[in-house]
Parts: structure tokens; C-alpha cells; sequence
């Protein structure tokens, strides 16, 4: 092969490389065997304390332990998925193109609304990206968004991070008011607003109809978008019932492991009016020369390759793998099964809700109706509570203190259909000798 | 290529119809383009452009394109059709496919249509 | 009347029908919300396992894999994918970990994110790494929310220009314009290097950096790069790397010993995270000294030093000056993180360095032998991909119908119309994991199609002929936008 290209030595291939830095040496660790990095793995792995064998969790805010049916991983094991890439041939991509724009069916039907594209890279990032569209539809003329301060507190931190260069105006963003409700944010809303951002159910688990706010924020101009829960979906009227412009959130509920934060899937789903300024992958329905159905990526111009600078984002890719997933899981459960995923969860949260009620100290923060997770007010810091939790092997919830300063003595509590009502149980017992 | 003698073209492609102040783009410019499927306006009635300012936004299948205005002055209609059917950019760019209308169109640096003829074969590769 | 191929998921849903059931719920029941807040209808499919497994299973088929074959697809680095890299990301203390937990419980997790961030500091050069970013262009959007950061909090506000070669991935000039900034756009000169003279009169005080990638689209490595990292500094400006084409530079030179302030890693090209049909990747991002303290947060860091006998407490640690989070919890740790540490911790320096080694000896082999047939119009010797032109002296063959004949030779097609700046562009990127075998069949299929260009062009123009599936109509998907289908409306009726 060397005689071929006409160099002499290996080497030789690098001579455009500054002498001096060429061919450095790296301290590394040296090379395992597969054998060896195997258990390598395995020992870093199983030194950690996991929510199936390990510890009792009531642990979400924003990812959740589900159940994942077997076939979920058995079909994103396969090569064929996992092993192509994004699907620029459509000729030899029918596979990827047809589950993306199943998985756009899925999701546009679950959230209610009419189209949504390939995803983003979490929930966060869609919540971001949901703030550049608003800002691509008023071409700047409004530039001033409105956020519930219990839209998830890192979505809210990421927003902040991406929209650094557009000059926003905030609102509503305020820590310190922690317990008002929709009504709260419509004084905040002008005609300068160009978003309102609500979550549903809130980052307090707290389920509002939000079809008010819309209609009110639509009157003065502007757009709303909802961060939802899909497994809540399953349940709840949709935000496309509402109203709403965009529907965005996290669907690693939908099949996903919790994996220590991600890859997740995120969501993004809006009116087709707006499908010009969303951003990210977009997969439609045509034919081929032979008369065949089949999907290409479409209305690729709005994206960055083709519009460079002008691009809405720079997204380039999207989920694809855990797009998948998120469509299998779907499938497998089908209409039933994920209406028993929902009726578990909200089954199981009221029970843990009303039987720690009964323990003297503690309560349920707020009255608004709730769906799998809730404020649970405690006697001491959340943070000691927790601490004492550990100690018998339970993650109690999350501190919301550590992102609201008046909610120090509150921990966010999510069940799942992954909790019996033993785990349930032994909460409350513990929780009762503290 | 269809370049009417009684328009003035801009360098980046634009039409502009000094009679009646409309604007849209060029027989070249939507051949470049290709298949057109989306369009958009990016100035409302009533509002004051400069030469140069971004009035408009194209897309086709494998493209994207600015559209900048030829000439200053009060925008006094706009083709609200346009955004529904984009193909007409395609099919008759400088009958149905017009833009936008300028008021009191003050003209940038604008060629006639020979001129513009001789441009777009300067460019021809 | 358009065939079908495989029904829609909702097409092969029949009422009624279940897959997987839930348990019974072992809690006293109690009342749903008021009914107001109830949705009306749930219009999603339903099925047997079966029929699902069936449905996935045909779809797969219809698709072209690196497991399937050779994909010499240009910057996209689609190298093979060790089968040990997915079920180390399986093990169950990294598929089931919260991302909130208290960190005493998740030592294994951050002790690898720990050694990740300290492994591509020492592959890169850099001193500083996030591994918050899940894909390259967001690791990008990462990096140039730095250096805006650092040249504002420095007062140095008229700094507005971004310096991008004409030669540059799309995403850069759209990172560039989400922070409001202005492309500045510099030519390559006619061996494939940045311009000097051009750079020269971009660079004044009103340039934020350069985002440059080296080796660059054409496949080049700059052979001017010392003098073009001192043009953009001495002027004030940041040198951005774009990391895409570090398959080539692994133990061959380290981008921050050449003095680039910040680059972004593609777990999912040079670190065989794989590329799962389009996502998710994983964008890591490295950063000189004086960027450290801007990072995204959080990072990793060692909260208690460690001594013979204890490990040391891993934890989260927040830069002074960070631009903020960005995006929710630590990065794509199971499907990036971990597949990437395997295949790190499998190769060792020595055979990090192979890798960059022979995928720069494939991509010259190809390139070599394809000179006679080919144009390529940069040609010298280059680093892990090429690029050559898909067109013939007097023929209307187009880079498009070479690329589509190559399906029928049973090819993934190169990359094509990139970079921008070679006419009818075939972007050519081997990699490291293909033997001589599989090159001289792709080189032998591209001859034979320069010959069949000749004799009978139609069946370029026509191709691909073998494959389940021929040419799409574009036009028609965009004009007509069909991008869901549903439940049909007699679906109850249906039983």
C-alpha cells in the first residue's frame, strides 16, 4: 500500500506536521483486552448503587424510572439501526426515514398537535429551541419571553445559556415565587412578548389547564409553549387541546434508560404553520421512481448545511437511535398498555401522597390536582431527610432547595409503576421513626 | 431566460418595476433556485426599507435565498398569496410572483435588462 | 395510487390488539382528575409483540449499515463499532443510575467521567473539558458561547467578526449567527491552506477567533497552521478547532499544542460511539488555559483527595466564569460517555496512534488509486479523507448518479456536493477499520462507473437498479408536506 501511495514509511504520510509537535507521547494507560475491559467495566459499573438492585428511588425530576419491555433493546441492537447514519440516501435509508416519521405520527398524535419532527437533543434543549423559533417567527420584533418559575429549573438554565447573543427580556423567572399558577404570568404578558413557557404537569408535579393562559397570551400576540411529561399525556388533556403553539419535553419515559442523565430524547411538536422556523430534522412522506411510498428528509433548506448563518440552529442531527426507542415502546405498549403505565403512576403517587400525609410533620404542599409526582413538605431540611433515607437504602425525592431559596424544608416525590406498594410502604414506615 | 426590457434588475437577482414599484426575482434567479416550497415576507405594509434591506426569504429543495429590495422607499403592498402558493415564484416570477410593492422607490444600483442578460451569462460557470 | 412497501405502524394497528401488559395496581384506587383535565381520545396504534418485531425487523432491512458494508462516507468518520462497547454501556450501574443521585452512590460514574475528561485532555493538548455537550454542533454552539464570553468579560465588546474558511462544516457559520455574530469568510489558497494574504487583512481588532478545521474538509492538514494560529492571535482573536477530523491526529499532533484555544470532540466518529442513524452523538469540548474558567457547568472534579488506601470523592465542581448549562443533567454519559471510555481504554496510546495511522494510509491508498481516473484538484498528500471531482470531460454525468451507482455495486455512496468549493464534490473518508480487500473492490466499482460514465451514461442517470428502493421525489415530499399519518377515522368501526 505504501509502494502504491509512493512513500517509503508511515511516517512519511505526516511531514505537514510541525516537526516539533509531531507524534507526541500520550500518557495513557496501556491498551486492555477486550476480556479486561470487560471486567474493567463491570467493577466501575457495580460500584455504584443502582434503583433496580440497590436502593428504593422516588427519584425524578425530569428523568424517570420506567419499565422497558425486552423488545425495546432486542430492536436497537439491531446493526442495521444503530450502525447507519443520518439518512442523506434515501435509497438504502428507508429503514431510519420511515421510524423517524412513525415516531413524528407518535408524538404529533400524543401531544395533539400536528406535525413533530425528529427530536432534539433533550428536553432542555427542545425547551431551547422552542425560544429560537419564537424568536425566528418575530424576526426580533418581540423580544421579551415569559417562564413559569416551575418550568424545570435546569430547562430555565438552558434557555438562559442559548440565548445569550438575542438580547432577551425576561420575566416570570422568579425562584421566590414558587407557588403561583398560570394566572400569575398573564400580568407579564405584553405585546412585546414573543413566548410563554409553562411545564405540564409543572416541575411541582401540579397538572393546570392551560387553555386560559393560551387563549390570553394568543391575544396579545404571543405563542406558548408547553413542556410536557408524555407518560402524563397518556391521561391528560393535551396541550394541543389547549391551544398551545408548542409542545416540547422529555421522552425518556418512553423506553429510555435513566443511563445517569442521557442520552435522553427530546421532543419537539407544533402547528404546521411553524414548521418553517422549527428547527432540526424533518422526515416526509413521497414516492420513488418505481411508485413506491417511502420518506426522504424534507425542507432541508431551513437547516444549517443550506442556510448557514441564517439557520434557525445549528442542529444537525437528532436522536435517531432513541427516537426508535421511544417509537417501540410506544408500539409495544400500544393504547392500553401505556393507559396502564399512566393509571399505575398516578395510582401509586395518590397512595404514597396519602399515607404520608398521615405522617405527623409531614405534608402535601400543594392542593392542585398532581399526576405521578408531588411536594412533600418536611419537618427538617429536605436535605437531612434525604440523608437519613439513604441510610436505609431509599432516594427520598429531590431537595428543592437547592433551586428555591423559600422551599428548603420540600422534597419533590415521584412513584412510578416501577414502585410497589411495599417500596411505598417502607417509605412511610421509615419516615414515621425519624 | 425571460429578462422583460421594462424592469431594472439588481446584482443579487431582484426585479424592479419602476411604473408600479414591484419587486420579485429573476427568470435566472428562480431557475438557480430550482424547485421553490417555501416563501416568505419579511416586511409588513406600511413600513420603510432601504436598498439592500432583507424584504424576503426563499427556500427550494436543495437551497435557501435571501431577497434584498432594489429600492428605497415605503413598502405599500405586499403579495399575501405568495406564501401559499411559492411555486408561482417558479412558474411566472414576474407576473403572479411579485412581492412586494415600493412606494416612492428611490433605485439602488439597478441594471437594464441587457446589462442584466450580460451579467447572468458572465456567470454561467 | 403510490405502492406500499411496509405498512405504517397505525396502517397495521387493529383495536384491541396488545403487546406487553402491565401488572395489576396493588394500591386502593383512587379517583382520576375532574374530567376536564382528561384528554378525549388516545389515537395510537395497536399490536402483538410480534407484529412489532416484524415491523422493525422488515424496516431494518431496508437500510444500509457499517455492519452491512463499506461506508466511506466523508467527515463522517463511519468506522466500525465494537460489539464489547454496547454492552459495557448496558451494565446495569450505568443503565439504571439517576442522574440526581447523591454522588457517594455513583462513584463509578463520575470516576469515569473523571478519567474521560483527563483522557482527551492528554489526547488534545488542552487543559480544560466539558463533557456536557451532546453532539458535535452543540459542542460547537459550547465553544463559541466561550469565546464571546471571554472577550466580553475581558470590555472587548467590538469584537463582531467571526473568520470561517470557505472550506468549513454548515454548522460553523450557523453557530456563529445563533450568537448574532458576522461570518467573515477566508478562501483556501490552491494547495488547500487557509489564504495567508486573505487571513492578513481579515485580522484586526474586531475579530472574536477563527473556527478552523484542520485537517480541513478537503481532507488537507494546513501546512501554513503555525503561522495562521499567530495571524489570529497576535490580532486578539480565540483559534476554534472543529474536532470532526481528529481520527486523523490521534498520537499524531495535539491541537493544543498548535495553540487552539477550543475544540469540540465527535465521540460518535473518533471514539466509535455509533452513529445510531443520525444521533445521539456526543460533543465534548476541550479548552486552552485561558478558556478554562468559562467551561459549561458542571465538570467533573475530585472533592476529597484520595490516599493509598481510599479512592478519592468525585463530585461536581462549577467554573468561576462558566457560560452556564447546556442542557439538563451531565451529558450523554451511557450511550457516549462509556462506549467511548471502552474503546479509549482498548486501544492505549500505541493503538490510538494505529488508528490515526491507517486511516490516513487507506484514504491515501484510495486516493492513489483512483489520481488516473478521477480529477482532484487539491492533490497531495492527505490526511484521513479526499476529495475529487464526480464529473467527466464532455459526459452529463453528475456526482449524484456516481453516487447513486455505487449502491448498486453494494457502496455506501461518499459524501457528495461538499465542500462547496470543488465543483460536483465526492468526499472520500475510508477510515482505519477496512482491509485492502474491501478498498481495491471500492476502487475497482469507482473505475468501472468512470467507464460506464462513457459507455452508457443512462445507467448512471437511472441508478440505483438493485436496491429495494429507487430516487425520491423531493419536490413532491416538500410541496406536498405529508410529514404524519394517523389512526384512520373509521378506526373504532374497524374490528
Amino acid at each position: 500500500m505504501l509502494k502504491t501511495v509512493g512513500v517509503k514509511t508511515l511516517d512519511d504520510l505526516f511531514d505537514a506536521i510541525p516537526k516539533e509537535h509531531r507524534f507526541p507521547e500520550l500518557d495513557l494507560p496501556p491498551a486492555l483486552t477486550e476480556m479486561e475491559a470487560a471486567a474493567h467495566l463491570a467493577d466501575m459499573a457495580s460500584s455504584n448503587e443502582n434503583v433496580r438492585q440497590d436502593l428504593i428511588s422516588f427519584l425524578g425530576a425530569g428523568a424517570y424510572n420506567h419499565y422497558i419491555p425486552s423488545v425495546v433493546d432486542h430492536m436497537l441492537r439491531r446493526g442495521e439501526f444503530y450502525t447507519a447514519y443520518t439518512p442523506y440516501q434515501p435509497e438504502i435509508s428507508q429503514g431510519t426515514l420511515q421510524a423517524i416519521f412513525e415516531y413524528q405520527s407518535l408524538m404529533a398524535s400524543l401531544t395533539g398537535m400536528e406535525v413533530s419532527n425528529a427530536s432534539h437533543y433533550d428536553g432542555a434543549t427542545a425547551t431551547a429551541e422552542a425560544v429560537n423559533l419564537a424568536f425566528a417567527q418575530f424576526r426580533g420584533k418581540r423580544k421579551k419571553i415569559v417562564m413559569s418559575p416551575s418550568v424545570h429549573p435546569q430547562y430555565r438554565e438552558v434557555i438562559r445559556t442559548y440565548s445569550q447573543g438575542m438580547g432577551l427580556e425576561e420575566a416570570g423567572d422568579d425562584a421566590t415565587n414558587s407557588g403561583s399558577g398560570p394566572e400569575a404570568l398573564m400580568s407579564l404578558v405584553d405585546d412585546k412578548t414573543m413566548m410563554v413557557v409553562v411545564q405540564y404537569p409543572d416541575f411541582f408535579g401540579r397538572v393546570y389547564d392551560y387553555a386560559k393562559l393560551i387563549e390570553d397570551a394568543h391575544a396579545k400576540g404571543a405563542l406558548v409553549c408547553v413542556v410536557a411529561n408524555p407518560t402524563a399525556l397518556v391521561m391528560l388533556k393535551t396541550p394541543g387541546e389547549m391551544g398551545a403553539d408548542v409542545v416540547v419535553g422529555e421522552a425518556q419515559p418512553f423506553g429510555i434508560p435513566l443511563w445517569y442523565g442521557g442520552p435522553y430524547l427530546g421532543f419537539f411538536t407544533t402547528k404546521k404553520s411553524y414548521v418553517h422556523k422549527m428547527a432540526g430534522r424533518l422526515v416526509g412522506e413521497t414516492v420513488d421512481a418505481r411508485g413506491n411510498r417511502s420518506y426522504v428528509l424534507t425542507l432541508t433548506a431551513r437547516e444549517q448545511h443550506i442556510k448557514r448563518e441564517r439557520a434557525t440552529s445549528n442542529i444537525c442531527t437528532n436522536q435517531g437511535l432513541l427516537a426508535l426507542a421511544a417509537s417501540v415502546y410506544m408500539s409495544t405498549l400500544g393504547k392500553q398498555g401505556l393507559q396502564e403505565v399512566a393509571n399505575l403512576c398516578y395510582q401509586k403517587a395518590h397512595y404514597a401522597a396519602n399515607e404520608l400525609a398521615k405522617v405527623k410533620g409531614f405534608s402535601i404542599k400543594f392542593d392542585e390536582p398532581f399526576f405521578h409526582e408531588f411536594v412533600l413538605q418536611t419537618p427538617k431540611p429536605a436535605g437531612e431527610v434525604n440523608q437519613y433515607l439513604l441510610d436505609h437504602g431509599i432516594l427520598g425525592g429531590y431537595d428543592l432547595g437547592a433551586d428555591y431559596p423559600d422551599m428548603k424544608n420540600h422534597l419533590l416525590v415521584a412513584v412510578t409503576e416501577m414502585n410497589s406498594k411495599d417500596e411505598i410502604d417502607t417509605l412511610v414506615e421509615v419516615l414515621k421513626e425519624m | 431566460m425571460n429578462t422583460p426590457s421594462n424592469l431594472k434588475y439588481a446584482k443579487s437577482d431582484e426585479w424592479f418595476d419602476p411604473a408600479t414599484g414591484a419587486v420579485g426575482i429573476s427568470d435566472y434567479a428562480q431557475n438557480q433556485l430550482s424547485d421553490i416550497v417555501f416563501v416568505e415576507i419579511l416586511v409588513d405594509e406600511g413600513e420603510e426599507v432601504t436598498v439592500g434591506k432583507a424584504i424576503a426569504s426563499v427556500e427550494s429543495v436543495k437551497a435557501s435565498s435571501e431577497i434584498y429590495a432594489p429600492a428605497a422607499g415605503k413598502v405599500g403592498a405586499v403579495n399575501k398569496g405568495l406564501s401559499d402558493k411559492p411555486e408561482t415564484l417558479n412558474s411566472d416570477p414576474y407576473g403572479e410572483g411579485w412581492m412586494i410593492k415600493i412606494e416612492g422607490g428611490a433605485m439602488g444600483d439597478v441594471m437594464d435588462a441587457a446589462e442584466y442578460e450580460k451579467y447572468c451569462e458572465g456567470r454561467a460557470h | 395510487m403510490a405502492e406500499i412497501v411496509e405498512p405504517t405502524i397505525f396502517e397495521l394497528s387493529s383495536p384491541g390488539r396488545r403487546g406487553v401488559t402491565m401488572p395489576a395496581s396493588d394500591v386502593p384506587t383512587v379517583d382520576l382528575p375532574p374530567k376536564h383535565l382528561l384528554r378525549s381520545e388516545l389515537p395510537l396504534p395497536e399490536l402483538a409483540e410480534v407484529d412489532v418485531v416484524r415491523h422493525y425487523m422488515k424496516l431494518s432491512s431496508f437500510n444500509y449499515s457499517v455492519d452491512s458494508g463499506f461506508y466511506p462516507l466523508g467527515s463522517c468518520t463511519m468506522k466500525y463499532n465494537p460489539k464489547i462497547n454496547e454492552d459495557t454501556c448496558r451494565l446495569p450501574g450505568f443503565l439504571f443510575t439517576h442522574p440526581l443521585q447523591p454522588i457517594e452512590t455513583v462513584q463509578g460514574n463520575l470516576a469515569l467521567m473523571y478519567e474521560m475528561q483527563e483522557w482527551l485532555k492528554e489526547i488534545s493538548g488542552f487543559a480544560g473539558v466539558t463533557l456536557q455537550p451532546a453532539a458535535g454542533a452543540h459542542g460547537e454552539f459550547t465553544g463559541v458561547l466561550m469565546m464571546a464570553a471571554y472577550h466580553k468579560l475581558r470590555g472587548d465588546t467590538k469584537r463582531t467578526k467571526m473568520l470561517i474558511p470557505d472550506a468549513a462544516h454548515g454548522t460553523n457559520p450557523a453557530s456563529v449567527g445563533m450568537l448574532g455574530f458576522t461570518v467573515v469568510t477566508i478562501p483556501s489558497d490552491s494547495r488547500g491552506n487557509v489564504d495567508l494574504e486573505k487571513l492578513k487583512a481579515a485580522c484586526d481588532d474586531t475579530v472574536v477567533g477563527m473556527m478552523l478545521t484542520n485537517p480541513n474538509t478537503l481532507g488537507m492538514f494546513d501546512e501554513h497552521i503555525e503561522e495562521v494560529v499567530k495571524l489570529v492571535k497576535d490580532c486578539g482573536g480565540l483559534m476554534y478547532g472543529d474536532g470532526a477530523n481528529l481520527n486523523a491526529l490521534l498520537g499524531i499532533v495535539r491541537p493544543g499544542d498548535l495553540g487552539f484555544d477550543v475544540m469540540h470532540f465527535n465521540l460518535h466518529k473518533t471514539f466509535a460511539v455509533p452513529h445510531g442513524g443520525g444521533g445521539p452523538g456526543s460533543g465534548p469540548v476541550g479548552v486552552s488555559q485561558r478558556l478554562a474558567d468559562f467551561l459549561p457547568s458542571p465538570l467533573v472534579g475530585i472533592i476529597e483527595e484520595g490516599d493509598d488506601e481510599t479512592a478519592p470523592l468525585y463530585g461536581f465542581v462549577t467554573p468561576k466564569n462558566s457560560i452556564g448549562r447546556m442542557k439538563a443533567f451531565h451529558g450523554h454519559f451511557g450511550g457516549g460517555l462509556v462506549r467511548s471510555y471502552t474503546y479509549i481504554l482498548m486501544h492505549g496510546p500505541d493503538g490510538l496512534k494505529d488508528i490515526a495511522q491507517y486511516a490516513v494510509l487507506n484514504a491515501n491508498y484510495l486516493q492513489a488509486r483512483l489520481r488516473g481516473t478521477y480529477h482532484i484538484p487539491y492533490d497531495r498528500i492527505c490526511m484521513h479523507e479526499f476529495v475529487m471531482e464526480g464529473k467527466f470531460e464532455g459526459s452529463d454525468v453528475r456526482a449524484l448518479d456516481i453516487s447513486k451507482r455505487l449502491m448498486d455495486y453494494n457502496f455506501h455512496p461518499p459524501t457528495n456536493y461538499f465542500p462547496l468549493i470543488v465543483p460536483e464534490a465526492l468526499m472520500i473518508e475510508p477510515t482505519e477499520t477496512e482491509n485492502k480487500d474491501t478498498l481495491d473492490r471500492f476502487a475497482d466499482a469507482l473505475i468501472k462507473i468512470a467507464e460506464e460514465a462513457k459507455s452508457q451514461p443512462d445507467l448512471l442517470h437511472n441508478a440505483p437498479i438493485t436496491t429495494k428502493f429507487g430516487r425520491m421525489d423531493e419536490v413532491k415530499a416538500a410541496r406536498e408536506l405529508v410529514l404524519c399519518c394517523w389512526l384512520p377515522e373509521n378506526y373504532e368501526e374497524m374490528v
